[in-house]
This record gives C-alpha cells, structure tokens and sequence, in this order.
C-alpha cells in the first residue's frame, strides 16, 4: 500500500474533510492553536471569553505544548513541538466543538471510535495524529511563525493557548474519517490475532488487583 | 578539588546535548530497526523519526517537544572532592537545569502536583531529581543527566517466586500490551526491567536498566542476559511497533537489572525509554578535563556486588 500524501489548510472545507482516508499523510497550513485542559476548563468551566475568532481564524486544535519561551520583550521563540495524549480530553471536546468549530482535531494517540462516532462527525470533524511519537524538530520547522500567546499569564507557558502559524506543517496522519472509523483500532484488531500465540505458556499473577476485578466484595488475594 | 562554575557549565552542556541528539547506540538500534521494518505505516513512522533527529541536529532544536523530566545521576570517584561542597554542587545542577529550561528552550514540565504551580523552569520541590553513586579510586565526577519522558510506559507489580519466569513474561508483555497500543509508549524502546530490590528500589532498577544501560549491552549475569535476548525477542514478536501500528519492532533492547529482595517476594516493574532517548554524560577530572560520552557505564561491577566486603578494598588492607 503506498502511503498519500495531503497539503490540508487549517480552516477545510467539507470537501476536504470528506476526501480524506485513515493513513493519510497531511501537513497543514495556516493558524493552528494550542489548547488543552487548561484553556478546555478556563474557557469552558470558568465561561472566559476565547481570546481569538473561532472557527474563521482556525479551525484546528492542537493538543500541544510546546517547547518556547516568550522574551523578556515580549517575542517567542518556538523550538520542538509535539502533541499530548488526546484521550483524556474526551471529557470537553463535545462542547469545545460545539462552541469554537474546530474541525481538525491534532495530538497523540487518537480517541475511540465511539467519539468520532457521537461528536466528531456529527460535527464535521477528523483526528490527526502526530507521528512518532516525537517528530518535534520536523513540527517545529513548520511553524512559521507565532502569531500570539493567550492567557500566558493565567495558565503558565505549558497550558497557554498558543497561536501557530504552519505552513507545510508536518506529518500528521489521519487517524479518523467521516464514517467514524479509527485508524488505532483497525491496527488493534489486526494485532489481536496473534495476541494468544505470544501469551502461551505464560501465567497471570498469584496477587491480583483491583482493576482486574471491578468489585470490590471480591478478594484479589 | 573539582571547580564548581566547570561542574555547572558543564552541565549545561549536557543539557543542551541530552535534549538535542540522540545518543548514537538508540540511533544505530532504530537504524537497524527502519531496515528490518516492514509495517507500511511503522515504517513510515521510523523513517520520519530518523528525519526528526536529522533535523534536531541542524537547528540545535529539542528533538520532541515534550522535553521529558530532566534529571541527574552523579557518580564520583572515591578520592573526588568538589569545590563548595555536595550542597554547592545540588546547587548547579539546579542552576543549569533552570538556564538551560530557557536557553535550549525546553518545556518547562514540572508542576506541583495539586497546585500546578509552574516555575517555568523545571525546578521545584524534588525536581531535578538527584541521585548518587560512588566507585572505588578515582578523583573524577560523572555527571549523567537523563530527560525522560512519558507519563505511560511504566508499572510495578508484586509477584511472587511461585509466579516464575512465565510470570515475570506475562507481566512484560501486559506492560507492552497496555502502553503499545496507539503507541503510547512512544516505542520501540529500550525497555527495562527491574526485578527485586524493595519496592521502591525495584522501580529505580527498572528506570536505571532503561535509561543507564545502552542498546547492545548485556548484564553481567549470563542467565539474566539470555533472558534479556529472549524478552527482546518476544516484545517484537507481539506484531506491534511504532504507535501501535501492525509492525516487528516494539523493543529496541530490553536491559534487566536485578536486587535482592524479601525472601518471600518477587517485585517487578518496567520502563520504557521512548523514541527520545535523552541522556548525556561527561567525566571531569580533578585537573579539569571534561570527557564527554553517552553511555552512563552505571552498573559496574562495584554497584553489582554482592558480598559484604569489596574485593578491592580488602586487598588495599591487607
């Protein structure tokens, strides 16, 4: 199978969207911002206003911090840059879709299904996944600049919301599509057939634990 | 008398050098690793990671963006002496970690864990952490800085001796399983497994199999070597390798380190070291040489011995 290549911009059309198949290669161009569970609470849980027009500036949320630091002057300076695990986020991402467009969902590791399924594309939404994972040098290249730092001093540099301009950033890899397939689990499924064969002759352990058994009126001794 | 301003620029550089490039063993490791490859997408992933340290290296740029939790192992020479003292030099390896959170720039990752009070530095209560060792003879000090990264990859267990090998097998594999999958691990990695020590010291086995040993080193026991070839063998036979996707490559090395436990126990945890292998070493001499190099050469055979008395030091008595 050979693997394609995409120039995606940061705000898509549906078209595109569409157009794109699990694996992928997509490198971005125009703004992207950061925001993760700090700006996800502070814009959601504390009702602050989102410093910036969304989804006509951006349509593309990264689950990122990067490796920067904002001058004395005030001016940044961008070097690596890589994604977070995005799962975790699960728990805002409905209502951050609702409320800001994003249509390019960007970080580590991918969602379920399920999620793509309920609000991704309900929303007209995809997953990219970051690639590696720790292609942070090749990331940082594609950023051509940094247009802004939000809420800098309420968050701290690691949570902030940091506005990248990309142009040729990459790779990403489509990690959903409009059908709500996964590009994680279709390589689980794969995998899992061989699973047994590498587990024979191994045993579980004597001391089990909670976590193993849900009920907690069972015994793990 | 070792300089303390040498100990802290030199600790920079380590820093810098551990953030940047990745040490040549990891890289010849995943070399090998891209050859053998032959998941269309793994293969992609570690082509482009090969890419990524190519391109760290041309812009003095930290090769991944989660720059990892740096710390540091200082390993002295029995006669080394250090100018201000061990509180003077707790002191600059705090300093550098600071400057070089700004300088390199690295992301400033540490937080108080309730407060997420964040420094912007990576320093705080605990961090950098510190540890020590000591080596018979010698007037020189090792400093090795390890920036880890990953907040999966790593678990303990207790099993127990009638759990046996195919015990300790089933929970190296679980660990693979669990943080493999959407490449959580970011492997392949050199994986490292502690077993024994008290719980405590069975993780800080682990993480020093992963992070002090290089790729192509074997322990000194030769049963716990051939167990490490076969626990290589076994992670890469799962059909899983970069970022979870159908591959053979998930275990760039696996390194056991070993400690003597309670009688009745048999603890066990494992680590990952990620597609960003970060560490960096160098030897200063009490004249002032500073050599640098990427293998900690941790686990000599001082720190592995097991009798009461070391052989040299009874020698030097008798």
């Amino acid at each position: 199978m050979s693997i394609r290549e995409v120039r995606l911009s940061t705000t898509p059309t549906d078209e595109a969207i569409a157009d794109l198949r699990l694996g992928d290669i997509v490198y971005l161009d125009g703004l992207m911002y950061t925001a993760r569970e700090g700006v996800y609470m502070r814009a959601l849980e504390d009702k602050a206003n989102i410093p910036m027009e969304l989804p006509s500036k951006s349509a593309a949320n990264f689950h990122c911090s990067p490796a920067a630091r904002i001058n004395p002057d005030g001016s940044f300076d961008m070097g690596a840059v890589t994604a977070t695990a995005s799962f975790r986020f699960a728990k805002w991402l409905p209502e951050w879709m609702a409320k800001t467009g994003a249509k390019l969902i960007v970080g580590k590791g991918g969602m379920t299904s399920k999620d793509y399924k309920d609000y991704f594309v309900p929303n007209g939404a995809v997953y990219l996944s970051t690639v590696g994972y720790g292609t942070g040098a090749l990331l940082g290249r594609g950023v051509e600049s940094v247009e802004a730092v939000h809420w800098n001093e309420e968050l701290g540099v690691a949570q902030a919301m940091w506005v990248l301009k990309c142009n040729k950033m990459g790779p990403f890899i489509v990690a959903s599509d409009m059908n709500g397939d996964c590009l994680f689990e279709r390589e689980n499924a794969k995998i899992a057939e061989n699973v047994e064969r590498v587990y024979e002759g191994t045993i579980p352990a004597t001391l089990k634990r909670y976590g193993e058994s849900d009920d907690r009126t069972d015994e793990v001794i | 008398m070792i300089p303390i301003n040498l100990i802290q620029s030199t600790a920079e550089t380590l820093m810098d050098k551990a953030a940047i490039e990745i040490p040549q063993d990891y890289l010849d490791g995943l070399q090998v690793a891209a050859k053998t490859e032959d998941g269309d997408l793994a293969s992609f992933v570690l082509k482009a990671m090969l890419e990524n340290y190519e391109a760290a290296k041309e812009d003095r740029r930290a090769m991944c963006g989660d720059t990892g939790v740096p710390r540091w192992f200082v390993k002295m020479g029995n006669e080394a002496s250090v100018e201000g003292g061990m509180i003077a030099l707790e002191a600059a390896l705090r300093r550098a970690t600071a400057s070089a959170t700004n300088g390199v720039p690295l992301r400033p990752n540490r937080v108080h864990p309730l407060w997420r009070t964040d420094h912007n530095n990576n320093v705080g209560i605990g961090a950098p952490e510190i540890e020590y060792g000591f080596e018979p003879g010698g007037e020189w000090i090792d400093l090795i800085t390890v920036h880890k990264g990953g907040l999966f990859g790593s678990d303990y267990r207790m099993l127990f001796p009638s759990d046996g090998v195919q015990g300790i097998k089933r929970f190296y594999l679980d660990s693979l399983m669990a943080f493999g999958k959407r490449g959580l691990a970011c492997q392949p990695a050199i994986i490292g497994i502690g077993l024994g020590g008290s719980k405590d010291i069975c993780m800080s086995l682990g993480k020093r199999a992963s992070t002090l040993r290089i790729v192509g080193s074997q322990n000194s026991d030769p049963e716990v070597a051939k167990m490490e070839a076969e626990f290589k063998e076994i992670g890469n036979s799962i059909g899983m390798g970069a970022m979870g996707f159908v591959g053979k490559n998930m275990v760039i090395d696996c390194n056991i380190e070993v400690g003597y436990c309670h009688t009745g126990g048999m603890p066990m945890s494992v680590h990952a070291f990620c597609l960003s292998s970060r560490r960096a070493v160098a030897r200063i001499h009490a004249d002032g040489r500073v050599e640098h190099r990427t293998d900690p050469d941790w686990f000599t055979p001082y720190q592995r011995r097991e009798t009461v008395d070391w052989p040299a030091a009874q020698e030097a008595a008798e």
